[in-house]
């Protein structure tokens, strides 16, 4: 074990630069953003599901939305209360979250992800 | 066994050194890629495929072109080829990291590679060549690595070893088989719509593979105290005469086909690669300087006493080696799509960053090669000693 | 809680591990939405192969500008700069160059150079669904040869499979190309650089019962309809005229026809 040194001091700067991004954000968390409604979201006062579920399983719902629709051709959904909705991000979710500023990306944002759905679809209400 | 890449002469870690350099200009040039997207390319709505694919193409054949050392030690027991079969399959390791990074760079959206294995689609060919390239690169590793480490610790090799290479040897032709399947199985594409296409590029293979192996068993011996034996090169020169002549043979079939049946939608594309159409002649000059290079190959090939001179060996080696490259790595793909499906004539020349992004996945594989050829021949080295 | 987690699962129904063995099509990983509560548009056209007849007696220069522009803006294929980049979904050929097949060194020189209009053809054997790796491009139930942009890897072997030039790859962002940033229909989306796009035979206008926008600006010269219901205009129009289609010796079975 000659070169005992050699790998601690090794294994060492791995570890260090692994743990980089912990401990360089260490104490700099930040509160969640708010989320904040649109009028028209507000006046509609419900939404395809409950609140916290859309928060925790939107992602998972649109991949199942855009399944259907471009892989079944179904493109009409039928909430729980009978209620249908056309299956569309920009012209169902956008037409009442009309803030997708504040609605969308701040929460992306803060979570750190990215997603690629708005490489295509548009917020049709975006001056 | 990997240590043994990491202490060599001054002159080695400079040529490592100098290619990652190249490596990783190239890189930052494929970082602009990423970013613009493929229209830094010269590829077209008309030429959709271009260098990236042609590239690929060529060199699923020097990955094919080691089984040319393989087959005849174990299937011939031809003992002169028994102490470089590692090489043959080092090389092979090497020309598919090329391939799949060549693949990486022409997809448009790379993120989604791994769509092809989720949704995994039996039909579609290119499904079946991902299937075979990694099949074949994890065989050559396994294979390679346990033949080299048994060789070094002077055991002999675990029996099992034996399966994978009689498996590795079909698997060879498998995947240039495939390859050209992705080709010749489309309809309205004239100049790969053809069953010799498969065995045209087997031919091109065994005859580019084994060129280039000669090239590097020479490079082999000037650094190392390793000699692959001049009997060895000998049989790959005769190996080379018989492959490029069945190329040409093929091209020939081809040809005849093509322009005594004089369908045009097969012939048109013959002519615009050696003839051009009006001011289109891009490729022209490159397809003669092909045939030229093969054909005089094959001339000095046959005449035994040149074949078999080591002075001369590398010269031919090269000739093979290029002519092989224009005629897969330049016309094979570009002169597919021109003319298009509207039978227009619209050109394709690759942008310099293009070029830059391929030698850059040329200097990866170099890369490797070299690493995997150092382990090797120090291996060989400390055991003949 | 735990109830909602449970009409989670029913509502976004089992990942796809499950379905694959019904429907032996789809991903791992992928949800669906269950067939109760995925449903189709009342208005909604069906049809059990789509198809369309194309009089080019009828086509002018200026017809099929106003066709594809109405196509193109509406779904918001860019005009680019770049030739090499160009994307299209519905374009003007003349004849020689839409019928490879039929050269004629005598032929009539205005029938040489007549205005044609091409498209994907929604072959009944499609070449490039047999080509796609991913099942991006897909053949629907309907005959509608569809494109899943979000699965598409950009390999382009689509684009070498096609025996008609029907396809167009997404060379650079098509966004760059658009005033502002903006598509011209903010109700579509819009493609993303990487991937390969062609025509849809409006497959979001055929959900709530409306023809296809070519058709609705062809002032008569398109007629679409279902090509396996004998009753259909689509085959009175066919039983009627002299029609061709482009390469159909090669086996893939266009279902756009041509009136000559």
């Amino acid at each position: 074990m000659k070169d005992k040194g050699k790998i601690i001091a090794g294994v060492a700067i791995f570890a260090a630069l692994v743990s980089f991004p912990f401990w360089y954000n260490t104490g700099t968390a930040k509160p969640a953003p708010e989320l904040i409604l649109a009028p028209e979201a507000k006046a509609a006062v419900t939404c395809i599901l409950p609140k916290d579920q859309m928060a925790k399983e939107h992602m998972q719902l649109l991949d199942g939305w855009r399944n259907s629709v471009v892989r079944e051709g179904q493109r009409v959904y039928v909430a729980e209360d009978g209620k249908k909705y056309d299956m569309s991000l920009s012209n169902t979710c956008l037409e009442c979250h009309t803030n997708k500023a504040d609605f969308c990306d701040k929460c992306h944002d803060y979570a750190a992800v990215n997603p690629y759905c708005w490489d295509c679809h548009v917020n049709p209400k975006e001056k | 066994m990997l240590e043994k890449a990491l202490s060599g002469s001054r002159n080695y870690w400079l040529w490592i050194a100098g290619l990652m350099a190249v490596i990783a200009v190239a890189f930052m040039g494929y970082l602009q890629q990423w970013e613009f997207g493929l229209g830094v390319t010269g590829m077209s709505r008309d030429v959709s495929w271009g260098f990236y694919i042609a590239q690929f193409t060529f060199l699923v054949g020097v990955a094919a072109g080691g089984v040319m050392l393989v087959l005849p030690y174990y299937l011939h027991d031809y003992k002169a080829f028994g102490r470089i079969t590692i090489l043959g399959e080092f090389l092979a390791v090497a020309a598919v990291v090329m391939c799949l990074l060549f693949i990486l760079a022409d997809l448009g959206q790379p993120k989604r590679a791994m769509n092809v294995i989720f949704n995994a689609t039996p039909y579609s060919m290119l499904f079946w060549d991902a299937l075979v390239l990694n099949g074949y690169l994890l065989l050559n590793i396994v294979i390679g690595w346990k033949l080299l480490e048994a060789e070094r610790n002077a055991v002999p090799a675990p029996k099992w070893i034996k399966y994978l290479i009689y498996l590795s040897i079909p698997w060879a032709f498998g995947i240039h088989t495939v390859t050209a399947f992705l080709y010749c199985g489309l309809p309205g594409r004239g100049y790969w719509l053809t069953a010799i296409l498969a065995p045209r590029f087997l031919a091109s293979a065994f005859a580019a593979g084994p060129s280039f192996l000669i090239l590097l068993c020479f490079i082999v011996r000037k650094v190392t105290k390793f000699d692959p034996g001049t009997k060895a090169m000998q049989t790959l020169m005769k190996i080379i005469t018989y492959a490029l002549i069945a190329n040409v043979f093929f091209l020939l079939c081809e040809i005849f086909t093509v322009f005594y049946s004089q369908i045009p939608e097969h012939m048109d594309h013959l002519k615009y690669l050696f003839f051009g159409h009006g001011d289109k002649v891009a490729l022209v000059p490159w397809m003669w300087t092909s045939m030229f290079l093969m054909l005089s190959a094959i001339v000095l090939l046959v005449i035994p006493k040149i074949r078999n001179n080591e002075k001369y060996m590398p010269f031919i080696c090269i000739m093979v080696f290029v002519g092989t490259w224009i005629d897969k790595g330049m016309g094979m793909i570009a002169g597919g799509f021109v003319p298009n499906a509207m039978h227009t004539y619209h050109e394709y020349t690759p942008t310099p960053l293009e070029i830059l992004i391929t030698v850059g996945v040329y200097a990866t594989g170099l890369l490797v090669v070299t690493i995997l050829y150092k382990i090797a021949t120090q291996i060989k080295e400390e055991v003949n000693a | 809680m735990k109830e909602s987690r449970r009409s989670f699962l029913k509502i976004a129904g089992v990942s796809a591990l499950g379905v694959t063995a019904a429907s032996n099509a789809h991903a791992i990983g992928e949800y669906f939405i269950p067939s109760e509560q995925a449903i189709k548009d009342q208005k909604v056209s069906t049809a059990d192969r789509w198809g369309m007849v194309i009089d080019t007696r009828k086509l002018t220069h200026e017809l099929n500008e106003k066709i594809a522009k109405s196509c193109h803006l509406n779904h918001n294929v860019p005009t680019l700069e770049n030739k090499n980049h160009e994307i299209k979904w519905i374009w003007e050929e003349h004849y020689e160059h839409a019928f490879t097949q039929q050269p004629n060194e005598f032929q009539a020189e205005e029938t040489a150079h007549a205005p044609i209009l091409t498209l994907c053809n929604h072959c009944d054997n499609p070449p490039c669904v047999q080509a796609c790796p991913t099942k991006a491009t897909f053949q629907r139930e309907d005959g509608i040869v569809l494109m899943d942009f979000h699965r598409c890897i950009g390999c382009r072997f689509c684009m070498a499979a096609c025996p008609y030039g029907s396809r167009s790859f997404n060379f650079r962002d098509p966004r760059d190309a658009m005033e502002d940033g903006k598509p011209t229909n903010p109700e579509f989306p819009t493609r993303t650089k990487g991937v390969v796009e062609k025509c849809n035979f409006c497959a979001e206008r055929l959900a709530v019962g409306k023809d296809p926008y070519c058709v609705e600006a062809s002032e008569g010269a398109l007629v679409f309809g279902d090509l396996s219901d004998e009753n259909s205009e689509i085959r009175k129009v066919l039983k009627e005229n002299y029609t061709i289609r482009r390469k159909a010796s090669l086996g893939t079975g266009p279902s756009v026809f041509y009136i000559v």
